[in-house]
C-alpha cells in the first residue's frame, strides 16, 4: 500500500499487519505472565471480531462503546468498529450512572464492548434507558453463564460469528476497510467539561494521522518501543499512544494485570515510554521518599548524598551551567548507587523519553525526576486537539513551560491572552452541539483552547490559567486562580485546592488535604485520628496546612497571596461533580456548592457549620456536617507592602 | 437419585456431651447446601466428620458411593473434598502464591530427590500446577497479592486466599465454614459471588456453613437446620423459613406458637 493511501487507522493496522507480521503489537500480563500477539495476529483479532460484527448486521457509520480496563479486546473492538466505518466512543468505566446514560444516548451508541460482569451489570441496569443499543459484548465470560440474551454475546462468540460470516463473504472486510475515508469520524471522545454536560468532541481518522504524524516529526519514536497502556482509555492521552501512535509507528502497548499490579507491572516491563499525569510521577516521588526515610542509617545517608549531588547539577545544567568535574564524578558514582537503582526500582530504567501532562507538575518532582536521569518533559495538548499541541524538545526540558509547538501546529496568542492552535489535527467539532462548536473554532479554524497564556522568549507556550476564569481583585489586580491552585497543590500535603479572589479585596483558599500523606504525618508524630473530618481538623494539621500556604505564598505576587484558607471536611470528588473525571476544578458548580464557605471568607468569620453533600458511586446521597475553622494566614509583612 | 455425599445417623460424643445425634443428610451433586444453626449446635462437628477430622461413633458417611466413614483427613483429601477453617488455617509467613502451590500437594507425584533436583517430572509438574493456582488467581481477583505473605492481608483477603488453598485442590466437593465470618458488608458480597461461581462453573458441590441468614436464604438450594446436635427441618430456603420448629429454634419459645407443629410464619425468621 502507499504511504498516501494510509489515510485511515485500520488501513494502517492492515500494513503492519504486512510488514511488522512478526513484531509484538499488544502484551498483556495474564495468569502471571505476558502474553504477546503479533501484529499479524492483532490484525486477525480484529479482523475476525470487525466480520462478526457486520454477521450482526452492524452498519456504516454506528458507535461502539467500550468500558473497563485496558484490555486487548477492547482495543481490538475499537479499530474492529472503525474497520467497518463504525465510531469509537471509548467511556470512563468509574462514571455513575447518570453520566453513561447520557453519552451512550448523546452519541446513540449502538454496540457495548464491556470487560466484565461488573460492566455489564452496569449496561443491564441502564439499558431501559439506552434505546439506540442494539448489541453487548463482554470480554471475561466470568459469572456471565446467567445471562441469557439474544443482544448479549461474548467476544469469542462474534469472533465465531465472524469467521463463519468470512467463509460466505471472503474479501469483506478488505473491502470495507478500503471504503473508508480519512475524513470518516474515528472517536468521539467525550470531555468532562467543567461546566454543564459532557460535550463529544469528533475525531477523525485524517485528525489522527496528522496528529500522529507532526508527534513523530517531534518526537523520537521507535518501532522497537514499549509503552505501557494504564491510563482511562476514555482519555485522548491513552487513545493517541494505544490506538493512534502505535499504528503509526508499529511500537507495542502492554496492558497491565489489573489496576492494582500497575507499578510492579511497570517494573517488570520497564517500558520506552512513558506518559502519566502529574498525580503519578508525584506519588512515585513519595513512595521514593517514604522507602529512603525507612532505610538503614548508611543507605539513607549515601541516598541523601547523591540525591542532593544529582539536585545541584540539575540546577546547574537548567541555568545553563557547566557542570564541574567533581560533581560530574559525583553523578557517576551516583548512577552506580542510587540513580540507576531507584530508576529499575520505579520501572523506568529504559525509558528514553517520558512525559507529564493534563496538569502543571510541581517543579520539585520535575527536578527529581531528571536528577536522577529521567528524561522528563512537559507535553500540551487536548482532547480537541487530538492530545497534541507542543512539547519539550530533550535540550530543552522545564518545570515552567509547556514545550514549543510541534512542526505543523500554529499556536497564536489573542486578546487576553488566549490560546488559539491550528493544525490539522483540530477536531471536527462536538456532536450534535453547533453552538458550542462555532464557540470554539473561529471562521478561520483557529481553535479557541480557552487556555490563557504567552509564548516565552525561547518559542516555548506557557500556559497560565484558563481564560475565563481569569479574573481581577477589588483593586484590579490580575487573578488566576488555577496558578494560585497549582502551587498550593506542588505541596505533598495538599490535594486539592479552590482559590477565589475575583472581584473580592484579597485570594482566599478552600483546601483539601491529601488523607495519605497528612495521616502518615500525624502517625509520625504520634497524633491520633478517626475520619477524613477529623484529620483535616486537627490543631496540628491546620497548623501544617498554614505553614504549606506561607511556602506557597513567598513565591506568590504580594497583592495575590493567599490570605484566608479552610481546610475542606471531604476530598473533592467527580461523583459530586465538584471536579472532572481528569480532575479539574468545576469552578462555577464549587462556587455555588460552597457559597457560604465564600462568604465567611469575606465577612471575616472565623468558623461556620458546613454541610457536604456526598454521592457514593452507585448514586446514593448522603450529608456531612461539620463545624469548621477559616484560618487567617499570618501575612506579616505581606500585608504591610 | 442418588446422593453425592450420604451422611447417615452419625452420632458424635466428647465426654458428656453429645455434639450431634442421629443425623442424617444427602447432598445431591452440584447443590450449594448450607447448614444453619445456633451456637453449639453441632455444625462445625459434622464438617469435621466429613472432612475426616472426627469420625462418627455411630452412622456413616458414603462420598461417590464408597463408605468413607473411617478414612483419614488426607485419604478424603484425595477424594476431592476440599475445607475452610473458621478460624483461618493459613501458613502466614509464605506468600499467596505458596500457600496456593501447597494446596495442589495432593496432585504432586515427584518425589523428594526429584524435586530436590527440579528436573524432568518434578519441573514439568511444577509448571502444571502453576498454571492451576494461576486460574484460580485470576478467579478470586488476587494478582495483585501473589507476593505477598498471608499475615500482613486483611481479613477479608485472608478468607478468601483460603479459599483459593481449598480450590487447589480441584475439590468436588467443597466444606466452608463460616467464610464470611468477620468479613464486612462488601467483602460478604464478593464472598457470596466466589461461592456461587465456583459452584456454577466448576459444578462443585458446596457444603456451608454460615450465620448471616441473608447470604444463607440468597444462595443456597437446600438448608438443613441443627439444633443441639439433631436435625430440626431441611428443605428449601422457603420450606425452612417457614417452618415453625426453626422459629422456635432462633427466636426461643413463644406462647402462641404450639411447638413442634409446622406452621407458616415467615416472617419471623427474617
Amino acid at each position: 500500500m502507499a504511504p498516501e493511501r494510509l489515510t485511515t487507522l485500520p488501513r494502517l493496522l492492515l500494513r503492519n499487519a504486512r510488514d511488522l507480521a512478526r513484531r509484538p503489537a499488544l502484551r498483556e500480563k495474564d495468569r502471571g505472565i505476558w502474553q504477546t500477539w503479533t501484529w499479524a495476529q492483532s490484525c486477525a483479532e480484529v479482523r475476525d471480531f470487525a466480520l462478526g460484527l457486520a454477521a450482526l448486521g452492524v452498519r456504516r457509520g454506528e458507535k461502539l462503546s467500550v468500558i473497563g480496563d485496558n484490555r486487548p479486546r477492547l482495543y481490538w473492538a475499537q479499530i474492529a468498529a472503525q474497520a467497518l466505518g463504525g465510531v469509537s466512543v471509548p467511556v470512563y468505566q468509574d462514571s455513575i450512572a447518570k453520566e453513561l446514560t447520557y453519552v451512550w444516548n448523546h452519541a446513540e451508541v449502538a454496540m457495548i464492548v464491556a470487560e466484565d460482569q461488573e460492566q455489564v451489570d452496569k449496561v443491564l441496569s441502564l439499558r431501559a434507558d439506552l434505546p439506540a443499543l442494539r448489541l453487548v459484548v463482554y470480554d471475561d465470560a466470568r459469572g456471565m453463564f446467567h445471562y441469557r440474551h439474544d443482544w448479549l454475546k461474548s467476544f469469542q462468540e462474534v469472533q465465531e460469528l465472524g469467521r463463519k460470516f468470512d467463509r460466505e463473504h471472503p474479501g469483506l472486510f478488505e473491502a470495507e476497510v478500503e471504503k473508508g475515508v480519512a475524513d470518516e469520524l474515528a472517536f468521539i471522545c467525550y470531555t468532562s467539561g467543567t461546566t454543564g454536560s459532557p460535550k463529544g468532541a469528533m475525531l477523525t481518522h485524517a485528525n489522527a494521522i496528522a496528529t500522529a504524524r507532526m508527534a513523530a516529526e517531534a518526537e523520537d519514536f521507535r518501532v522497537d518501543d514499549d509503552y505501557l497502556a494504564y491510563l482511562p482509555m476514555a482519555w485522548v492521552g491513552d487513545a493517541f499512544y494505544t490506538l493512534i501512535m502505535s499504528l503509526y509507528a508499529g511500537f507495542a502497548c502492554n496492558c497491565p494485570e489489573s489496576p492494582e499490579t500497575v507499578q510492579r507491572d511497570l517494573r517488570e516491563l520497564g517500558p520506552t515510554l512513558m506518559l502519566a499525569p502529574p498525580r503519578i510521577w508525584e506519588n512515585m516521588l513519595t513512595s521514593v521518599q517514604v522507602k529512603a526515610a525507612d532505610a538503614p542509617w548508611l543507605k539513607r545517608s549515601i541516598y541523601e548524598r547523591f540525591r542532593a549531588a544529582a539536585e545541584r547539577a540539575e540546577i546547574l545544567r537548567g541555568d545553563g551551567k557547566a557542570v564541574p568535574a567533581w560533581l560530574r564524578l559525583q553523578l557517576a558514582l551516583g548512577e552506580f548507587f542510587v540513580y540507576g537503582p531507584v530508576r529499575d526500582q520505579l520501572g523506568l530504567r529504559r525509558v528514553r523519553w517520558a512525559l507529564t501532562g493534563g496538569a502543571p507538575l510541581g517543579p520539585d518532582t520535575f527536578r527529581f525526576f531528571r536528577s536522577i536521569g529521567v528524561n522528563l518533559k512537559q507535553v500540551y495538548g487536548s482532547t480537541e486537539t487530538t492530545g497534541l499541541v507542543s512539547l519539550q524538545p530533550n535540550a530543552e526540558a522545564n518545570p515552567t513551560t509547556a514545550g514549543r509547538p510541534c512542526p505543523g501546529i500554529d499556536v497564536r496568542i489573542a486578546e487576553r491572552g488566549e490560546v488559539l492552535v491550528k493544525s490539522a489535527g483540530i477536531f471536527k467539532g462536538y456532536l450534535k452541539n453547533e453552538e458550542a462548536t462555532r464557540e470554539v473554532i473561529d471562521p478561520e479554524g483557529w481553535f479557541h483552547t480557552g487556555d490563557a497564556g504567552f509564548i516565552d522568549p525561547r518559542g516555548h507556550l506557557v500556559i497560565i490559567d484558563r481564560t475565563k476564569d481569569v479574573g481581577a481583585l477589588e483593586d484590579g489586580t490580575p487573578f488566576a486562580p488555577q496558578f494560585i491552585e497549582n502551587k498550593l497543590k506542588f505541596s505533598p500535603f495538599i490535594r486539592e485546592a479552590v482559590a477565589f479572589g475575583h472581584a473580592r479585596p484579597f485570594v482566599a483558599a478552600m483546601i483539601a488535604i491529601d488523607p495519605n500523606t497528612v495521616g502518615n504525618w500525624v502517625e509520625r508524630r504520634g497524633i491520633p485520628y478517626t475520619s477524613y473530618v477529623d484529620l483535616s481538623q486537627k490543631a496540628e494539621v491546620r497548623e501544617l496546612i498554614r505553614e504549606e500556604v506561607r511556602k506557597c505564598n513567598e513565591t506568590l505576587p504580594d497583592a495575590t497571596r493567599i490570605r484566608r484558607v479552610l481546610l475542606l471536611t471531604k476530598d473533592l470528588d467527580a461523583d459530586d461533580a465538584e471536579i472532572t473525571r481528569t480532575r479539574k476544578v468545576r469552578r462555577r458548580h464549587v462556587a455555588d456548592k460552597y457559597a457560604s464557605v465564600i462568604d465567611a471568607f469575606y465577612s471575616g468569620r472565623d468558623q461556620i457549620e458546613l454541610m457536604t453533600a456526598i454521592t457514593y458511586e452507585d448514586g446514593r446521597q448522603a450529608t456531612i456536617q461539620s463545624r469548621v475553622r477559616i484560618e487567617d494566614v499570618e501575612a506579616g509583612a505581606v500585608v504591610h507592602v | 437419585m442418588s446422593a453425592q455425599l450420604e451422611i447417615r445417623d452419625v452420632s458424635k460424643a466428647f465426654g458428656g456431651v453429645q455434639a450431634v445425634t442421629r443425623v442424617s443428610l444427602d447432598v445431591a451433586q452440584g447443590q450449594v447446601f448450607s447448614v444453619i444453626g445456633p451456637n453449639g449446635a453441632g455444625k462445625t462437628t459434622i464438617l469435621n466428620m466429613i472432612s475426616g477430622f472426627y469420625h462418627p461413633d455411630t452412622g456413616r458417611i458414603v462420598l461417590d458411593g464408597t463408605d468413607v466413614t473411617p478414612f483419614s483427613p488426607s485419604r478424603i483429601a484425595a477424594r476431592g473434598v476440599a475445607r475452610t477453617f473458621q478460624n483461618i488455617a493459613l501458613f502466614k509467613g509464605m506468600t499467596v502464591l505458596d500457600n496456593l502451590m501447597l494446596g495442589r500437594h495432593v496432585h504432586m507425584k515427584a518425589g523428594v530427590l526429584g524435586s530436590f533436583v527440579y528436573w524432568g517430572l518434578a519441573q514439568r509438574e511444577e509448571v502444571e500446577h502453576r498454571k492451576r493456582v494461576e486460574d484460580i488467581i485470576d478467579f478470586l481477583k488476587i494478582q495483585d497479592l501473589r507476593r505477598r505473605p498471608t499475615g500482613s492481608l486483611a481479613y477479608g483477603l485472608q478468607k478468601r486466599v483460603e479459599l483459593g488453598r481449598a480450590l487447589a485442590l480441584d475439590p468436588k466437593v467443597l466444606l466452608l465454614d463460616e467464610p464470611m465470618g468477620g468479613c464486612n458488608h462488601e467483602e460478604k458480597e464478593d464472598m457470596a459471588r466466589f461461592i456461587l461461581d465456583v459452584n456454577e462453573e466448576w459444578g462443585t458441590t458446596v457444603i456451608l456453613i454460615e450465620h448471616d441468614m441473608g447470604v444463607v436464604m440468597d444462595i443456597s438450594d437446600r438448608i438443613a437446620v441443627l439444633d443441639m446436635g439433631q436435625k430440626i427441618a431441611e428443605g428449601t430456603p422457603e420450606d425452612v423459613r417457614a417452618n415453625a420448629r426453626v422459629i422456635k429454634a432462633y427466636l426461643g419459645e413463644t406462647k402462641d406458637l404450639p411447638g413442634g407443629r409446622e406452621g407458616s410464619r415467615d416472617e419471623a425468621v427474617r
